[in-house]
């Protein structure tokens, strides 16, 4: 198969940054996105010409390195990660525009390559639990039901990709941070630092500049792990209730003498 | 390095952000991007009853002229009347007019700050392409834009009387709505305004309920459907009133003022 590559071309992220357009040619139809973008690379190497980057790890889906908005979706038109994408599914001899994931947050590092490291701040922001070391809880002490697990699983499946915020017409990282958090704040372990975890981790969202959710949906329709905006509901819900728990911690205490 | 106290607390053990060191509770609720949407959501809300209120009121002037006193203008005067002696004329109009001013400003302020930190989060001319998005949802500006508009002109010329395209006397509910809806470009501005309306409130309505955390995916399609019917009798209803005067649904002014005022008419 045949293609030509509208590619977003960046060497450094205080370049400017410009379309380039490559041929790319007899590609086998079973090849990956990936796949191709390498082949294409062997050759510009041979060329002289610098290699596209592009991030990638596992290449079978469950790692979220991947992070191609293909034809001005985030991850292609398919809902899967980038690197599950194949050439199959184009038409032959078609243009394929590749670029970023765009968003002001997430600086263009060099070509397809995208700083995602604000959304480690938010996890270190409150993605996490605080428990004492010590000798291994009695597991039935604390049971938890199919339904929370199942839950909380769902919110896990997060692969902090950043697809969502790409797709997002506001630039809103609501569903990444609704998902860390919600993955937590429904299991017994998470309870202690919940509402703390809430706001903490909105702030640092915040702080990182990304914009607010308008509720449009299209953050979970490019998800590769199908996580519902239910997710952001929760953190809705946890987020006023950490503004009412706040209030209340400083409501009068009764004095003993 | 080791945190000298547990995430979360400060020195004296308190929660974060109880003490004033982030500059009070309230100031960061209103910085953060959902406590801003919130008070998108609660004065929208708020915005939203009054609108029900009004359209019930509205649908008085189909009851008609009444032979020389419409009940819409009983009800205009009732209005003004409701809640004294105890509070002095007019009191409970102002009171409502208050806080549905305060509610609006809030509503526009909180989204225009919204509105910029959103266009600032996304790089210039990178909009992503609609994959599920509503057209409620992708045109809230724009309705709420025209709707803005639409309110100061409607104030202008019912409340105020400022406008005087037909005449519009004080008192006379019934005539005034007779007069201005016997032209075309008020009975369309009018219709379409409602029509944006109902767009505005099928995705606010339900998005109140999100940022609220009200919305679950069991309650969702009950949500959803019931925003949809708010939004479309909310509008009907509004739309009904011009549309009723214009088609002659309802008849002629009989009163001698509201005579007057019709035959004033310069058209």
């Amino acid at each position: 198969m045949n293609f030509k590559l509208k590619v977003w071309r960046q060497s450094d992220a205080a370049a400017a940054g410009e379309w380039r357009t490559y041929g790319v040619s007899e590609i086998d139809s079973g090849a990956s996105f990936l796949e191709m973008l390498d082949i294409l690379n062997d050759r510009l190497v041979v060329e002289g010409e610098r290699p596209i980057a592009f991030d990638y790890d596992c290449r079978e889906g469950i790692c979220g390195s991947c992070a191609l908005t293909i034809d001005g979706t985030p991850h292609g038109p398919r809902q899967v990660t980038s690197c599950q994408v194949f050439m199959r599914e184009f038409t032959d001899g078609s243009e394929i525009i590749v670029e970023p994931f765009r968003a002001s947050p997430f600086k263009v590092l060099c070509d397809l390559v995208v700083d995602r490291t604000p959304f480690d701040r938010i996890v270190e922001a409150g993605g996490y639990i605080s428990v004492d070391a010590g000798p291994k809880p009695e597991p039935n002490a604390t049971p938890i039901s199919p339904e929370t697990q199942q839950a909380a699983m769902d919110a896990a499946a997060c692969i902090g990709c950043g697809a969502c915020v790409a797709a997002c017409p506001n630039g809103s990282a609501m569903l990444f941070t609704g998902a860390k958090a919600t993955h937590l704040n429904v299991l017994p372990q998470g309870q202690p630092e919940r509402y703390d975890r809430s706001r903490a981790m909105v702030e640092q969202m915040d702080a990182e500049g990304f914009g607010g959710c308008t509720n449009t949906g299209e953050c979970e329709a490019v998800c590769p792990q199908e996580i519902s905006i239910s997710v952001i509901g929760e953190l809705y819900r946890d987020y006023r209730k950490s503004m009412v728990h706040v209030l209340r911690s400083r409501r009068g205490r009764m004095k003993a003498q | 390095m080791a945190d000298p106290h547990p995430p979360g607390l400060n020195e004296e053990g308190e929660l974060e952000g109880s003490s004033g060191r982030h500059g009070g509770i309230l100031r960061q609720f209103w910085d953060s991007t959902i406590g801003k949407k919130i008070v998108v959501a609660v004065s929208g809300s708020i915005l939203g009853l009054y609108l029900i209120v009004h359209m019930l009121g509205n649908l008085k002037g189909f009851q008609g002229p009444g032979g020389g006193e419409p009940e819409i203008d009983v009800y205009g005067e009732w209005l003004r009347e409701v809640g004294s002696p105890a509070l002095p004329e007019q009191g409970a109009l102002w009171v409502v007019r208050a806080i549905l001013l305060l509610a609006l400003v809030l509503h526009v302020v909180a989204i225009v700050q919204l509105s910029r930190r959103n266009l600032a989060a996304k790089p210039k001319g990178h909009r992503p392409p609609r994959i599920q998005r509503s057209l409620a949802s992708r045109t809230m500006l724009l309705s709420g834009l025209v709707l803005l508009a639409f309110v100061v002109f409607h104030v202008l010329q019912f409340t105020t009387a400022t406008i005087q395209t037909t005449p519009i006397v004080e008192g006379e509910v019934y005539a005034n709505l007779y007069a201005a809806f016997q032209e075309w470009y008020f009975v369309v501005f009018y219709v379409v305004s409602m029509g944006l309306l109902a767009l505005h409130l099928r995705h606010g309505a339900w998005s109140l309920t999100q940022t609220m955390g009200w919305d679950k995916p069991n309650r969702n399609p009950t949500l959803r459907r019931t925003a949809t019917a708010l939004a479309v009798v909310v509008s009907l209803g509004f739309a009904a009133v011009p549309l009723g005067f214009w088609l002659g649904i309802v008849p002629e002014p009989t009163s001698e003022a509201a005579a007057t005022a019709a035959s004033g008419e310069p058209r």
